[in-house]
């Protein structure tokens, strides 16, 4: 079976994720992607670690606030019934489990939990910004990753090896072959994203998978009769 | 009230010794005292720590530099102290060649350790860092079956703070997300300069959205 990368079935599953009046942070890069699919009728609170609550859409052309960014540093407007602090409060927010979910990216996550994400020795160190304090501080951890590396690898391991952004934190891993829950040192897979199937999405990943029982199971095209 | 010296951008830089830790407010150059850097940048002032939440933005496509980002290829310090400095890659660059040390801190645990300095704490317990390379070196203490790292405070010599208003006096007034470690880091150096936009008379501002009172500042640069 091929792969083909798509950030887009990865957002859209975690957009469908939430009830209205989650409060939500977002990080950088893919995860800011799912606000882009919420359905209509789901009104989150996004937090946003440069300090605010309530965050909303970028500004129309013309219209950037240079006092307002969110924490990618990018213009930003703020929904009414938001509001601002400053960092001291922001990560009182996020350290003190007042934050719902965190949506993070990835370099690896493991089955035990355990997420890398701010630095490849050697090659890359962005650093961790607020990462760590998000993967500590709110209720749920969601991981959202393609769910290969460039050279192959599925970025979900038994074991991390890179630095480690938190230890026994993720609580959910969504990668564009299916939604995974960690649980007792496994992957419990609850969904499979078409045209993936879940024996491609064991054989293709050196974990302990397991399948959850009422698992929504896709279909290939191909493979009609196994699975 | 005692009004504060109104110095200009050079005066504010003037204030910066070879070796002094400077704490920068700002977040991604978001917030930051951009005359006073660029006064800082022309000044002889070398063998800085800095201390902020990044070290803002160079982008190389563009060449377009936010924040403190200027000061870096400048040699102007010898150790940053921040969260992230994936935005910047003449710090990348520094780093690997061992020009620059560079620290880092998560984002919470930076505000916290700030905030310590300036409200007289020996220290933050937090959870964040446990079981991570962050922990090493440092005293793990247990409270209720709870691990925490004992983090403690981060002051500074000199304070370059961004603010949006203050009055003759010095009360600050912040803006939307432009506020970030500005007032934190209000409280915790020796000396504080804000690069206000709009000075006013005393008792213009209500009382009741004073963001940083007037004591924790004393000099105000016109942006």
């Amino acid at each position: 079976m091929e792969y083909i990368e798509n950030k887009e079935v990865i957002a859209k599953r975690i957009a469908r994720f939430f009830t209205s009046g989650d409060v939500v942070n977002l990080g950088i890069g893919l995860p800011t992607l799912v606000a882009n699919y919420l359905p209509d009728d789901i009104t989150l609170i996004l937090q946003s670690e440069n300090g605010m609550l309530g965050l909303g859409p970028a500004p129309a052309p013309g219209q950037a606030d240079k006092d307002l960014t969110n924490a990618s540093s990018m213009p930003a407007t703020m929904l009414p019934g938001g509001c601002f602090f400053d960092s001291a409060m922001s990560f009182g927010i996020i350290r003190g489990g007042h934050v719902d979910f965190t949506v993070l990216g990835v370099l690896e996550v493991d089955q035990e939990g355990n997420l890398a994400n701010y630095k490849i020795p050697g090659k890359i160190v962005p650093g961790m910004g607020g990462a760590m304090d998000l993967v500590v501080g709110s209720k749920k951890v969601i991981a959202a990753t393609t769910h290969f590396e460039k050279s192959g690898a599925a970025k979900l391991k038994r074991l991390c090896s890179l630095p480690l952004t938190a230890t026994h934190e993720v609580d959910y891993v969504v990668t564009d072959l299916g939604f995974f829950e960690v649980r007792d040192g496994k992957f419990l897979l609850w969904e499979c994203f078409p045209p993936y199937t879940p024996e491609f999405v064991i054989s293709s990943t050196d974990a302990d998978i397991i399948l959850a029982d009422d698992i929504i199971r896709s279909k290939a095209p191909r493979d009609e009769s196994g699975s | 009230m005692i009004e504060k010296p109104v110095i200009n951008a050079d005066e504010a830089a003037a204030l910066i010794k070879d070796g002094m830790v400077v704490h920068i407010g700002g977040f991604l150059g978001c917030g930051s005292p951009d005359k006073v850097i660029a006064a800082l940048a022309r000044s002889e002032a070398r063998n800085l720590t800095l201390v902020c939440n990044d070290t803002a933005i160079h982008d190389e496509k563009t060449g377009k530099m936010t924040g403190m980002a200027s000061l870096i290829p400048l040699k102007k310090f010898s150790r940053v102290i921040v969260s992230h400095i994936g935005t910047n890659p003449d710090t990348q660059r520094m780093m690997n060649s061992g020009e620059l040390e560079v620290i880092l801190v998560p984002q919470g645990t930076l505000a916290e350790r700030v905030r310590a300095a300036g409200f007289g704490l020996g220290g933050i317990l937090t959870p964040t860092g446990v079981g991570t390379e962050i922990e090493t070196g440092k005293r793990k203490i247990i409270v209720d079956g709870k691990v925490f790292l004992l983090e403690l405070p981060l002051g500074g010599d000199i304070a370059l703070i961004k603010a949006k208003k203050a009055d003759k006096a010095g009360n600050l007034v912040y803006s939307k997300t432009a506020r970030n470690f500005n007032p934190l880091m209000a409280m915790a150096c020796g000396i504080v300069v804000a690069e206000v936009e709009e000075i006013v008379e005393i008792g213009e501002i209500d009382p009741e959205n004073v963001q940083t009172p007037s004591i924790m500042v004393h000099y105000l640069v016109k942006a």
